[in-house]
């Protein structure tokens, strides 16, 4: 909404005044620095909160937190904190963000505030990069960042952990915004390896659970062969130009790269290794479904809107990079398209209703990296801020399901499981906007005319066909498949995501009778941040509509007010990139490879979703669901789906454990065998010596004047012969 | 002259070396060794017939020497006496680590 709103402002002002003003950036480190300081404060509360525990443990008894209205006296500050500099950092985002509408910004502003490495070859600032990209990205972390804080105030109300829970989520936002303003990769590093620490923090936030600080670290190690690849295109960056900053580089890339060479297909594709373990793409996808141990407010701001699109800003941020590259970009969106079908399959079987929602994820991070792929930067931007926007949504849906859930299944002591939808059903009675909401997200993400995901998939896919129908598209074959694949992935995203509706909230209730009692609907503070992020999911679309289809009825004939906004404003950051694209691959087509224009397709496919979406109603919804303890195990191809298509088990026997046994290998035979034992081989060898050499000293005067003679001797006969 | 003095240094020489390899009385290889030392000492005399005054002044410091040589010498094979009522050197390993 506020974005929609404030550009709607802007638009209109700009219209009547063309003359480009001046960027004056508003205070931008505090943007940064707020969230540190929410850090820094909630993480002495926690250390203070936890040596008074420990404290009263030692003394016999247990911390009493008992503080007003019932909540304890260790989650007041934090309350207002948590949120407190969320809000602070989200309004002078909106204020810098409001400047730029108005500045018509060419270049980005570079703020740089200390030589943060300096050698005599090799200098890297301390310095924020405020443009159109890193202001979207900006206005995306604080603004869902604070409606997130806000629906964790009310789901971790009953933690104990709770001062640490909103250390852990400050310290990520200000990584992430790191991330997305610095202007260098080096400082870009900093951020991405920032957020994947807070990612682990926050996965095995629960660390006393095993399997829950078990996926923590699955994901910290999975993320950790990722980040190589970006470090060895950093290094390979700086071998090319001798700098790394962002600025430095672009300028310099259509001198210093050959477009298609081997260095920037190396470049490209080591980046692309990077993202994909950022991203969670194949073949390193595997961690983000075990990361939904997190609580779920976590899962919806670093597992769905903020952190996971990491991947697909470091493409788009690289667009000039991955143009000159056409395998790496193919390769890109190869990895996108394979993983947005491969996790879409996955998600079919799923009944844990944050696992559907994890692949889901998955499956929509693939749609954005087919989107950068393809050239398509901003469409790729488009679907990582609609999705930002209603995968949040979804998540804290869920969230605001399992938190009704699972008290009801506390009141009763059933130790059944609060995730898992066969046990759920007919809950739109009790959680009526949960349910509202939730449905309007689904709707988004199946890409339903008019909802925002509508918008954005179809750009995505359209820009597939358009690139592959260039008139000298690489490779065009491969770009049909592309292209069909993602239109099936978004056929099995509506059902996916319309099952989990129907699971969840249609049909009969499954929680027992005694659990009924206690479920209760989201309380204030949870509702809102769903309903205005479902707001934003039903308009968000709406800024970047590209012109057929608003002049077309499905724009209601150009009532829309405005077209490729999204487009025009990256278009300083993108322009460079099409440049190249262009001269190369020459103009892109305006058909489908099966023939039809922009326009019947957006219809087509959204009567298709709509089809799928109205048959999954029908179709699961007149089933009966079993409960999770009466279910039958599913047989056939479902069972291959349900154990997700057994690649952990494949990884598992490929990767872990002959990674297992080369490590105990070289534990035990290389290190403690060969390396102890030449180091020990010395120390026996020196021994051995001194022992053969101590038989010599007998402590006897004549064998000493005996040897002395000897050498007298031999000295001598030295000299005389 | 010289030749004569030599051989007799020479004959000197070898039976003090003789007798610190071969007695085991601690006082007569001792006194061996003084044999040695005299037997140089006679070299050098004979060769400063034809080489200069050096080698008699030399032969004051050896006899220097030996004299303080002979006095911490005979100090310690007292005090070994003492201890082992014996000056017998195969009863001793005392020079060793």
């Amino acid at each position: 909404m506020f974005l929609t709103l404030s550009m709607l402002a802007v638009q209109g002002g700009v219209e009547a005044d063309q003359v480009a003003g001046s960027f004056e950036p508003f205070f931008p480190a505090l943007v940064v620095l707020l969230p540190l300081l929410g850090f820094v404060l909630n993480g002495l509360l926690a250390l203070s909160h936890a040596k008074r525990s420990a404290a009263a443990v030692r003394a016999g008894g247990e911390l009493q937190l008992d503080g007003p209205g019932g909540r304890p006296s260790t989650h007041t500050l934090p309350t207002w904190i948590g949120p407190g500099v969320m809000l602070g950092a989200f309004a002078i985002t909106v204020v810098n963000f409001v400047r730029m509408l108005g500045a018509h910004l060419e270049h980005p502003v570079v703020i740089s505030y200390w030589h943060w490495i300096s050698t005599s070859t090799f200098t890297v600032d301390a310095a924020l990069q405020l443009d159109q990209l890193s202001m979207i990205m900006m206005m995306i972390i604080t603004g869902v960042g604070f409606l997130i804080h806000v629906f964790s105030v009310g789901y971790m109300k009953d933690d104990t952990g709770y001062p640490r829970y909103f250390a852990y989520l400050n310290l990520f936002v200000f990584f992430m915004l790191v991330l997305v303003m610095g202007a260098s990769y080096p400082l870009m590093f900093v951020g991405w390896e920032g957020v994947g620490l807070c990612s682990y923090l926050l996965i095995g936030y629960w660390f006393s659970d095993r399997e829950k600080a078990d996926a923590g670290k699955k994901a910290f190690i999975v993320n950790r062969i990722g980040d190589v690849g970006f470090l060895i295109a950093m290094f390979l960056l700086f071998a090319t130009f001798g700098t790394l900053d962002f600025l430095d580089i672009f300028a310099g890339a259509e001198d210093a790269l050959v477009y298609g060479g081997g260095a920037v297909t190396a470049i490209a594709l080591f980046f692309l290794v990077g993202a994909a373990g950022k991203s969670a793409q194949i073949p390193l996808y595997i961690w983000l479904p075990d990361a939904m141990a997190g609580p779920t407010p976590v899962s919806a701001l670093i597992h769905a809107a903020t952190m996971v699109t990491a991947g697909v800003y470091l493409v788009a941020r690289s667009s000039v990079i991955f143009a000159l590259s056409p395998v790496g970009s193919a390769a890109v969106a190869g990895v996108g398209v394979l993983t947005a079908l491969f996790a879409a399959t996955i998600a079919l079987t799923q009944n844990d209703i944050k696992k559907v929602l994890a692949y889901s994820t998955v499956s929509q991070l693939g749609y954005m990296f087919l989107g950068v792929g393809v050239g398509a930067y901003a469409a790729g931007v488009f679907h990582l801020m609609t999705r930002a926007f209603f995968k949040a949504l979804l998540f804290l849906g869920s969230g605001a399901v399992i938190h009704s859930m699972h008290e009801a299944l506390h009141h009763t002591h059933s130790h059944a499981d609060a995730q898992d939808m066969r046990n759920m059903g007919g809950l739109k009675k009790y959680l009526p906007i949960t349910w509202i909401t939730m449905w309007i997200a689904t709707l988004a993400i199946a890409g339903i005319w008019p909802f925002a995901g509508f918008f954005s998939k179809d750009e995505i896919i359209w820009q597939t066909a358009a690139f592959g129908g260039a008139a000298n598209a690489p490779y065009p074959f491969l770009y049909t498949i592309y292209w069909i694949l993602a239109l099936a992935a978004a056929m099995l995203t509506a059902f996916y995501m319309t099952r989990l509706m129907v699971m969840t909230f249609h049909g009969s209730n499954r929680t027992g009778e005694e659990e009924r009692k206690y479920l209760h609907k989201a309380p204030a503070v949870m509702w809102i941040p769903l309903a205005v992020l479902a707001v934003l999911s039903i308009f968000g679309g709406w800024i970047n509509v590209p012109e057929a289809i608003r002049t077309s009825f499905l724009g209601l004939g150009g009532a829309l007010p405005m077209s490729e906004w999204l487009h025009h404003w990256l278009e300083p950051l993108t322009a460079q990139a099409h440049h190249i694209q262009e001269v190369h691959l020459g103009e892109l087509a305006h058909s489908a490879p099966v023939g039809g224009g922009e326009v019947a397709w957006a219809v087509a496919s959204t009567l298709a979703a709509l089809a799928v979406v109205i048959a999954t109603v029908v179709l699961v919804g007149g089933r009966e669901v079993e409960t999770a303890d009466k279910d039958a195990a599913p047989t056939g191809f479902g069972k291959v789906l349900y154990n997700k298509w057994y690649v952990d088990e494949a990884y598992d026997a490929v990767v872990v454990r002959p990674l297992g046994k080369a490590s105990r290998f070289s534990w035990r035979v290389i290190d403690q065998g060969i390396i102890d034992g030449m180091v020990n081989a010395v120390g026996y060898l020196a021994r051995g010596f001194g022992w053969f050499g101590s038989l010599f000293q007998t402590g006897s005067v004549n064998t000493y004047a005996f040897v002395l003679s000897l050498g007298v001797l031999f000295t001598l006969a030295s000299f005389l012969f | 002259m010289i030749t004569e003095g030599l051989i007799l240094s020479a004959i000197l020489f070898v039976i003090g070396t003789f007798g610190v390899l071969i007695r085991r009385n601690a006082i007569i290889m001792f006194l061996c060794i003084e044999l040695q030392l005299n037997a140089v000492n006679v070299a050098f005399v004979a060769l400063s017939r034809s080489v200069g005054i050096d080698g008699q002044i030399f032969v004051f410091f050896v006899m220097t020497v030996a004299a303080a040589e002979a006095a911490v010498g005979l100090a310690i094979i007292i005090s070994i006496f003492r201890h082992y009522e014996t000056v017998n050197v195969d009863n001793f390993n005392l020079l060793k680590w």
